[in-house]
């Protein structure tokens, strides 16, 4: 698998290089949020805040309002706890063209619970005008700029950084309002976010080489949230669904799909791999994953349940699976 | 031989004021209720502003304010702000901006004073179904931004003010902010940002009446020294008895030296209307206690008809 770093900040600053309208907030993260870069290729427009997030917030509804576009950037949870009045009244209420990068998605860093954003995607699902996004690899983190940028309201981007996997071809960007397909199946269906998609691709991979069919949607755009593909999915399966989020399975991707599945009258059985209405604690991301039950073998425990079948697949197994980067049917379908 | 008699704009301001006190008190006694305090503390401010201070042009609005437009979306192309009752936008021109959106039923009738609203918009106030809103949002006549959750508007005005920068605007940016605002930690954000980035384009006008929602502001949450705070932070300060318009005018006459303008504008919540001292300390939302309250006030209001 290939692994790449500081994605975000070298892609920005490439990507902006033309756009002398975008402007990038910071809040004293500057380095963590991968814009040191952009600040020290464009130093005018690069903008300070330090740790006023509220204030920063509003700033840029007011720059916005100017015919600007604020990038901004630091933890997830200081964007949509701290300022969540004001990313609501001053930024979505307008609907104003402000894209905020949120970092540090769920279990994503060994900061605890005041840096781990579990509920940001529940929370912002629920304001009107937003756009909700998640990142799961390096060409989603590169391609998102240029996605995010086309929407024509507030975007929030729940963003990653330092060391990614390519999941998914180059050639293949992000889409808003469309989701990846992995792979087709008749047994069940898979619904996966975020750092979510590789963990379960590494369990797709044995589980179909037990024979096992299986239907795998990686979805990114949150909101406004393609119930269409969904259901298209789930409905031609046998057993069941299983969505898998690294969130709260309380108003995330568990729950937009289970309001999917209800409005369509889809009566199949689910299960929602993701936080289970906890708060987490500090530790390495393989730890957390584990921990709390958001892991490849958390997958196949939560498919052998489903199904009502044991596949005896150990640790060892899942190690040995080598992941590429996969072409989805995604590209055909875009055009 | 005819003597013409040329209105100072000392007088006209006044003249504005009062009328905003009369109209307001009008109102109040018409609803049985109203935010009649605010307008007495802020009369002056918003008329000198409106009279003096600001340079801005016509009124882009309709006399009579259109109906709710609907909320801002992308499925909403008839959406539109109240700014246009401010005049156009332009690169030499002031902006203004209302914060304590509370007080908005003393900018509609100083709009109504200065002929950029008709009167019949204030008898809108309050009505289901239009934008002369109780509590203004950015659709409500003179109002550009959402400020009703208090000090967000300082920050959304820094974000204006530093585009308007890189566009080479030379225009100011005026905020009508209260005292009670200077609880909120967000509004000191706000002014270590406006001195951190020199924004000497705007300028901020303070209703300090003492008042907030639950009482008198030393009561509820303590803002003084405010005057000192805000020189602490690196603003540049005046404070000025906020009834007198040629006080309240004079610092926004100076030349800006790179700090932004604070003015501190000391009032009284019952100015103009002296029975409303009867109601100290709450004098946060006026309702007659009894019909006979309300006649006084209303033959109060009878000795103030102008022409």
């Amino acid at each position: 698998m290939i692994v790449e770093s500081r994605v975000h900040a070298r892609k920005l600053v490439e990507w902006a290089k033309d756009k002398p309208n975008v402007v990038v907030f910071s809040a004293d993260l500057t380095s963590s949020t991968e814009i040191d870069l952009f600040r020290d290729t464009y130093p005018d427009r690069f903008y300070s805040f330090g740790m006023t997030e509220q204030n920063m917030m509003s700033v840029a509804g007011g720059m916005a309002r100017e015919g600007y576009f604020p990038f901004l950037h630091t933890f997830a949870v200081f964007l949509y706890r701290r300022a969540l009045d004001q990313l609501t009244i001053s930024v979505a209420y307008p609907n104003l063209p402000v894209k905020i990068f949120g970092f540090l998605p769920g279990i994503t860093t060994p900061g605890g619970a005041t840096h781990q954003a579990i509920d940001d995607i529940a929370i912002l699902r629920a304001i009107p005008n937003l756009t909700v996004i998640e990142t799961g690899d390096v060409t989603e983190v590169e391609s998102v700029f240029e996605a995010v940028h086309t929407v024509p309201g507030p975007v929030y981007v729940r963003q990653l950084r330092g060391e990614i996997p390519r999941l998914f071809d180059p050639s293949e960007p992000m889409i808003i309002g469309k989701g990846r397909i992995l792979s087709r199946g008749e047994d069940i269906a898979l619904f996966s976010s975020g750092i979510c998609t590789e963990e379960a691709l590494r369990a797709t991979q044995i589980l179909q080489s037990k024979g096992l069919s299986i239907s795998h949607l990686h979805v990114s755009t949150h909101k406004p949230f393609n119930a269409q593909e969904v259901v298209e999915m789930a409905s031609q399966v046998r057993y069941g669904v299983i969505t898998m989020e690294n969130h709260t399975v309380i108003g995330g991707l568990g729950s937009a799909v289970a309001e999917a599945l209800a409005e369509a009258g889809i009566g199949k059985k689910l299960i929602r791999i993701g936080l289970q209405d906890t708060f987490a604690h500090g530790g390495s991301r393989p730890y957390l994953m584990k921990y709390y039950g958001i892991d490849a073998m958390t997958l196949i425990r939560r498919v052998e349940q489903l199904i009502g079948k044991t596949f005896h697949i150990t640790e060892q197994d899942l190690q040995e699976v080598r992941l590429e980067p996969v072409h989805s049917e995604y590209k055909a379908e875009a055009l | 031989m005819t003597t013409v008699t040329v209105e100072t704009w000392q007088e006209h301001t006044q003249r504005l004021a009062r009328g905003i006190r009369r109209r307001v008190l009008d109102f109040t006694i018409r609803n049985n209720g109203g935010y009649l305090s605010q307008a007495c503390s802020s009369a002056e401010i918003l008329a000198t502003l409106y009279g003096k201070i600001m340079k801005i042009g016509e009124s882009q609005a309709p006399l009579i304010p259109l109906p709710f437009p609907g909320t801002p979306s992308k499925n909403n192309p008839s959406y539109f702000t109240g700014a246009a009752y401010n005049g156009p936008k332009a690169p030499d021109l002031d902006r203004f901006f209302i914060s304590p959106v509370h007080c908005a039923l003393a900018l509609y009738a100083l709009l109504v004073e200065l002929g950029r609203m008709a009167p019949e918009g204030l008898d809108m106030f309050n009505q289901d179904g239009g934008t002369v809103e109780m509590i203004g949002a950015e659709h409500s006549p003179g109002h550009e931004i959402m400020a009703g959750s208090l000090g967000q508007a300082l920050s959304q005005v820094i974000g204006i003010a530093l585009a308007r920068r890189l566009k080479g605007h030379t225009g100011r940016n005026w905020v009508f902010m209260s005292d009670g605002e200077f609880q909120i930690g967000q509004t000191w954000e706000a002014v270590e940002t406006l001195v951190f980035y020199r924004l000497d384009t705007v300028g901020v006008y303070i209703d300090a009446n003492g008042q907030s929602a639950d009482g008198e502001i030393q009561s509820v949450m303590n803002i003084e020294p405010l005057a000192e705070r805000l020189k602490a932070f690196g603003a540049r300060v005046y404070e000025v008895n906020g009834h007198d318009v040629e006080a309240l005018a004079a610092p926004a006459q100076e030349d800006p030296d790179g700090r932004p303008l604070f003015v501190i504008a000391r009032t009284n919540p019952c100015q103009g209307i002296p029975m409303l001292e009867e109601r100290r300390p709450k004098l946060h939302y006026v309702r007659f206690k009894n019909e006979a309250e309300r006649e006084r006030y209303r033959e109060f209001l009878n000795t103030l008809q102008e022409n």
